[in-house]
Formats: C-alpha cells, sequence, structure tokens
C-alpha cells in the first residue's frame, strides 16, 4: 500500500517526544520529520484515500472531511501542548519524507519569527449572534403571503395590500435596526477585545446552514492572547457578554494559533504579487490587527 | 489519562468554528509538486460554496471593502 507523509506542524527542532500514543488522521503514529532547522509533524496516511483524485472526492464528503478535520486538531493540540508549534493548513501533503524537508527548506527565518511571536501565546475565538427574530423566524426567501399558512404565527392579518406593505416595510425596518444595533454592540466589544490581544483576525461570519446556529453572526473574530491574561480576557469576555442584550457572546478556546500563522510568517505583508497561495489565504477573513 | 481540569480543552469544538481555522488559517506550504493541484487552493475552492455561500450576503459592516 502507497503511503503519503500527511504534515500537521512545525516545530522546533529537538523538543520533548510526541506521546507515544498519539495517532494521525488515519489511525497510524504520529511522528517527526528535521529539515530545514525544524520539525514537521507527521504521519503516514493511505494513497488511496489521500491522493489528489481521492482527496478531492473525500473532501466534498462532509463526514470524512470532520474526521480529517478533528483528526489534523488533535495532533496540533497534542503537540502544541508541549512547546509552541506552527499548525498547518489542513491537507499538506508530501509523497515522502524528502519531500517533507523540501518542503521545510528554505523558511527557517520564517519559522523562528513566527515561534517567536506566537510562543506563550493562545487563540481565542468570540462569535456574537444575533437572538432570532421573533416575529418571522422564516424571513425574507420568498415567504409569499398566500401559501398555506400551517400554524405560523401569523401577525394582524393585513386588510389590503397597501396594509400588506406598510408592514412588510414596518418588519425590514425594525430589522435593520436590530441588526444595525447588533453590528454597533458587535464593533464596542471587539474594539475592546482588540485592546487585550497581540493581535486579532476577523473571520467571514458562520453559515447558518453549517454551523447550525440560531440568529445572525454578526462577530466571528479570533484574538491572540498571552497565555497569562487569558483569565482577564475570558473574564472580561464574560462581562461584555452579559452587558449585551439581545446578542449572544460565544467564547471558544483555547486554540493553536491557526488564524495567526500568516501573521506570524510575515505572508500576510508580502501582500503583493509573489507567491499565489499565500496572496490568496487571507481573502477569507480580513485582518483588522493594528486598527483601532 | 488526563488529569488536569481543562473542559473547554475537553469539549468537543464545533466543526464549522474548526474549519474557520483549519480551511483559511495555519502555514501553507506547497507540498510535493505532483500534489499541489490538491493542496489548500482546491480546499478552499470546493467547500467555498458550502462555507460562505450564505456569508457574502452578510459580510461584516467594517471589513475592509471587497476587493
Amino acid at each position: 500500500m502507497t503511503t503519503l507523509r500527511y504534515v500537521y506542524a512545525v516545530v522546533r527542532p529537538g523538543g520533548p517526544p510526541l506521546p507515544g500514543e498519539l495517532r494521525g488522521v488515519s489511525g497510524a503514529p504520529v511522528g517527526t520529520v528535521d529539515g530545514g532547522g525544524v520539525t514537521a509533524v507527521v504521519s503516514p496516511v493511505p494513497a488511496e484515500e489521500w491522493d489528489e483524485e481521492p482527496l478531492r472526492a473525500n473532501l466534498e464528503n462532509l463526514d470524512w472531511l470532520e474526521r480529517a478535520a478533528r483528526g489534523h486538531q488533535q495532533v496540533v493540540d497534542a503537540v502544541a501542548a508541549l512547546g509552541v508549534a506552527l499548525p498547518l493548513r489542513l491537507a499538506t501533503l508530501c509523497r515522502d519524507e524528502e519531500g517533507v524537508r523540501r518542503m521545510l527548506d528554505g523558511d527557517a527565518q520564517r519559522f523562528e519569527r513566527a515561534f517567536g511571536i506566537l510562543e506563550g501565546r493562545d487563540e481565542w475565538g468570540v462569535k456574537i449572534f444575533t437572538e432570532p427574530d421573533p416575529a418571522g423566524g422564516s424571513g425574507g426567501g420568498g415567504a409569499e403571503a398566500g401559501g398555506t399558512g400551517t400554524g405560523g404565527p401569523a401577525p394582524s392579518r393585513p386588510a389590503s395590500g397597501r396594509d400588506y406593505l406598510r408592514q412588510r416595510q414596518a418588519h425590514r425596518r425594525s430589522r435593520e435596526d436590530s441588526s444595525r444595533r447588533a453590528d454597533t454592540w458587535a464593533r464596542r466589544v471587539h474594539d475592546e477585545l482588540v485592546t487585550l490581544a497581540e493581535h486579532t483576525r476577523l473571520h467571514q461570519p458562520q453559515n447558518a446552514r453549517l454551523s447550525g446556529a440560531a440568529g445572525e453572526n454578526v462577530l466571528n473574530a479570533a484574538y491572540l492572547v498571552p497565555r497569562d491574561q487569558a483569565g482577564p480576557f475570558a473574564a472580561r469576555v464574560g462581562e461584555l457578554a452579559r452587558d449585551t442584550a439581545g446578542l449572544r457572546v460565544e467564547l471558544t478556546g483555547p486554540w493553536a494559533p491557526y488564524s495567526f500563522t500568516a501573521f506570524a510568517t510575515g505572508a500576510e505583508e508580502g501582500g503583493g504579487t509573489g507567491s499565489g497561495s499565500a496572496g490568496a489565504a487571507p481573502a477569507a477573513g480580513a485582518s483588522a490587527g493594528e486598527r483601532a | 489519562m488526563s488529569t488536569e481540569p481543562e473542559p473547554l480543552a475537553h469539549r468537543q469544538v464545533a466543526l464549522v468554528d474548526l474549519l474557520d481555522r483549519l480551511l483559511a488559517g495555519g502555514v501553507v506550504l506547497a507540498g510535493d509538486l505532483t500534489l499541489r493541484i490538491a493542496d489548500v487552493d482546491l480546499v478552499r475552492i470546493d467547500l467555498h460554496a458550502l462555507i460562505s455561500s450564505v456569508n457574502t450576503d452578510v459580510p461584516s459592516p467594517w471589513e475592509p471593502g471587497e476587493e
């Protein structure tokens, strides 16, 4: 059976040994490969599942993707518990150990810089959701008035077409108002948390279909926080959560610093035209580091 | 066998939070040439529809303008 090497993270060389029972995304033991002055954390994975073509298909399968993502995360967490670790993006693969070494070569400076920036810090996630609109939860999408109206708590039935339009407009306006209020609050929370963090990254608001969360996601941010400041940071999030009536504030973490590797390795600053992949990456979530 | 109480670390995180980080974060390194097409950009493209189709309707108000 042909195997490939799945690479989870890059760590400083000569660190403590990995836990012997640690298993990778496909259940095989996790090991290390030294190269380019750093150490990669890797495990073998079967080519029939991870090679280009099967991978392409597997990534479309949410169950497969979830197993892979959780397996990746488990290894990264275990490694990050031992010392500073740079998590790699999902599905970074090489043919063999030689390929891993080739991949690591030449990036020593970037990695060393990132180790310095991220050591002793964790990532914390903060999300803010509006509480679901009690009037007309189904809102928006093609809600025709006629319909069968089975059991829906229909608000006062419009007497005329003009009433109907007026009602709709009022409803839309109140939704816009609450949406604006939510944005104002989200911004206030974010501005405050920025002062407690060393760096910040805004992720795309989450898709409710994927998250299953009620309400609209108005803030999806990551904060890089020194480990000894985690307590005060979490406490402040808790206070802000209590103050934000009508909004739901969620804290996740501590995470390995996934959201800050581009910033820490300097990939964000290059900006311009150079390497395509590095330039394209931040598009999904604008960095808001130094603003505010 | 962990003895230290770390409630957050042991609670299963939401897949969507994980994907935010694993697909838009993490160091991007180019693996072997033969696999380059299966690198991150492919992941991003294939999942793009699922993960951000609705998101584009509700951009954060203070994000710098869309390029």
